[in-house]
């Protein structure tokens, strides 16, 4: 499904420059639910933005699904963020004069559907999330919890291969949070790769695979025992 | 792109950042309205001036020229200066047959009068005229006609009076029309009556009488006061006045040089000199007009550049989801393109209730300043467009400053 291999990123940093990722070797098999985790500055988010075409790796490999992500364009890096990922944030970045329809449906307009069809395709994934009732409402009418199931039908309405998550419950609380990751365990069951970058410890058990960074190098690759996030909810 | 401009989606997008900043993006179209406004209102002002100014020179052949004589200055062929000169039917005739390019050459008289009706009197001056008179200087008759050919062969003692003189010697609502008037103690009859011109071009005729009349009542002989000539449109006036002043010199023995023996009045040049400060009007109205309106496409532009700037996390949000750069440049650019000409119709519709107030005010009545104050729709067309080139190269800016941001940056941004 993904494999990277010996990817450097190194920031500018005024004269000096910062070596943030120092050789990842990283593969994720289809289905897979991974956490990336580590201390701020280890990486992580850099790691999730190169894998998400945001950002664009100094050097390595970066093999998505078969199709090799290099000489990236801004222009073929949108085709291909539109086509094969979804991504939920952490501050879930809803657009906020837009409903809930609208945000969830957006991705759909740059994939070039028509209307009816983006219409159709936004209420499917909003019922999947459990707020049919509340297409019409703006963000701000929403409970965070809320918005980020938004977000997350936002992110599945495109049908992408991979779901990039940073943070996704960094701002909700704990029994929201729980809340989120039984869905995101459900899209998991469902075959859905997901790759989360988290620091929370309880999060990080939900998923089936751990990988911890430090200082731009993995130090663990480890397969975990799933925490099924409903027995809290 | 046109299913892009049509599509309702593209216009909901427009309509949703442009409500989300309601009060930013209407003082920003105040400019490009001031614009459109000001082109629209000057001119149309501009045309309503010309076109009282035509209305008011209509009735004239404006390539003409009167010439008249005075005294010489120069002696001549054992002339000495001081001469008085003075035309003579003979000289009209041999300028029209000699002189290239022209049309018409008309002979005048005229003289202090006094008038008497009934109990009623006046000095007026009176004018000996051949039919031809009328067709350089059209005499807007409110009843009967002006002298035919057949006055002037019968040396008919007929008038044909200003409507001043009318008010002056005869009573309201009473009919001028085959009523007698004496000029000089002999009577003619009425046969028209003329609405006095507010322009007038030489000496300003009250009564005309047929040219052969004159002659004869006034002991005039085969000399006239002045000659009026009409140029064919395509000779310069300029030239037919000085080969005919040359003529006039050879005929009456004068010094070629002498330059103040004929007087004259060039007509052409007047009327130039008028309807090059018109053009010089619009040329200014134009760069004014054009001027505020791309001060105003800036203003817009300015504006845009700070709403991309505040929307750059929402535009990283959309560039993550998979917008190209190419579409988030589109969308900008139709919003600045929309702005201005929204914009610009409301310049014209207001331009256009302005020309209406003026013609309202101004544009009244047959001596109004401003007559059909109005702008012609290649105008308006030329504005729209000028609108729609410097909105779309205007958008461009923050189009491309949109995208200039990284998408990850752009995302970053609080």
């Amino acid at each position: 499904m993904l494999k990277i291999s010996d990817l450097h990123k190194s920031y500018a940093i005024g004269d000096s420059s910062l070596h943030v990722l120092k050789g990842i070797d990283l593969s994720v098999e289809e289905g897979e639910m991974v956490a990336i985790m580590g201390s701020s500055g280890s990486g992580k988010s850099t790691l999730l933005n190169i894998i998400g075409m945001l950002d664009i790796a100094d050097s390595g490999e970066y093999i998505l699904d078969g199709l090799p992500i290099d000489n990236l364009t801004e222009k073929k890096a949108a085709v291909y963020r539109n086509k094969f990922l979804g991504f939920i944030f952490q501050s879930f970045n809803l657009i906020n004069y837009k409903n809930a329809l609208e945000n969830v449906a957006l991705p759909l307009y740059y994939q070039g559907l028509k209307r009816k069809k983006r219409q159709e395709l936004g209420m499917f994934h909003l019922g999947k999330v459990g707020l049919a009732d509340w297409a019409e409402h703006l963000p701000k009418e929403l409970s965070g919890g809320q918005k980020q199931r938004v977000a997350i039908a936002r992110a599945l309405a495109a049908n992408p291969k991979l779901l990039l998550a940073d943070e996704p419950t960094g701002a909700l609380d704990t029994k929201t949070s729980y809340e989120i990751m039984e869905f995101i365990q459900q899209l998991n069951d469902e075959g859905k790769t997901i790759l989360m970058v988290t620091h929370e410890e309880d999060i990080a058990n939900m998923c089936k695979r751990i990988v911890r960074l430090r200082d731009g190098v993995i130090m663990e690759d480890k397969k975990v025992n799933q925490v099924r996030a409903s027995q809290y909810v | 792109m046109l299913r892009f401009l049509f599509d309702r989606d593209t216009w909901q997008e427009v309509f949703d950042s442009f409500s989300k900043n309601k009060l930013r993006s209407i003082l920003t179209m105040v400019g490009v309205w001031w614009g459109v406004l000001l082109l629209i209102g000057l001119l149309g002002s501009a045309r309503g001036l010309e076109n009282s100014f035509n209305r008011l020179f209509g009735d004239f052949a404006t390539n003409s020229v009167f010439v008249w004589g005075q005294n010489t200055s120069k002696p001549f062929k054992g002339f000495q200066e001081g001469k008085r000169v003075r035309l003579t039917l003979t000289d009209a005739k041999k300028v029209e047959d000699n002189v290239e390019g022209i049309e018409f050459v008309v002979p005048r008289n005229q003289r202090q009068a006094n008038m008497v009706r009934k109990f009623l009197s006046g000095s007026f001056s009176v004018a000996g005229d051949l039919p031809l008179l009328d067709k350089v200087q059209k005499k807007k008759l409110k009843y009967g006609r002006f002298i035919n050919e057949a006055d002037i062969v019968n040396k008919r003692k007929v008038a044909v009076i200003s409507d001043e003189i009318y008010k002056q010697l005869f009573e309201k609502n009473e009919k001028a029309i085959n009523e007698y008037i004496q000029i000089n103690g002999i009577n003619f009859k009425v046969i028209g009556v003329f609405k006095t011109s507010n322009v007038s071009m030489g000496p300003r005729s009250d009564v005309h009488i047929p040219f052969d009349t004159f002659q004869q009542i006034f002991n005039q002989g085969d000399r006239i006061g002045w000659i009026m000539i009409t140029g064919q449109p395509e000779y310069s006036i300029k030239q037919i006045e000085a080969d005919a002043k040359l003529l006039l010199k050879n005929l009456n023995k004068i010094h070629p040089d002498d330059k103040r023996a004929f007087g004259s009045f060039n007509l052409g040049d007047e009327f130039a000199k008028v309807t090059g400060f018109l053009t010089g009007m619009q040329f200014l109205t134009w760069f004014v007009g054009i001027a505020t309106l791309i001060a105003g496409v800036f203003a817009i532009g300015n504006i845009l550049l700070i709403t991309v700037k505040e929307r750059t996390k929402e535009i990283g949000v959309r560039r993550a989801l998979g917008a190209t750069p190419y579409e988030i440049k589109r969308q900008i650019v139709v919003e600045a393109v929309f702005l201005t000409i929204v914009a610009g119709l409301f310049g014209i519709i207001t331009g256009g209730w302005i020309l209406i107030g003026l013609d309202a005010a101004f544009g009244q009545g047959d001596d109004a300043t401003i007559v059909n104050a109005s702008v012609s729709i290649a105008v308006v067309f030329i504005a729209l467009l000028i609108l729609v080139v410097l909105g779309t190269l205007i958008g461009l800016i923050p189009a491309f400053k949109a995208t200039s941001i990284k998408p990850i940056e752009a995302l970053r941004e609080e």
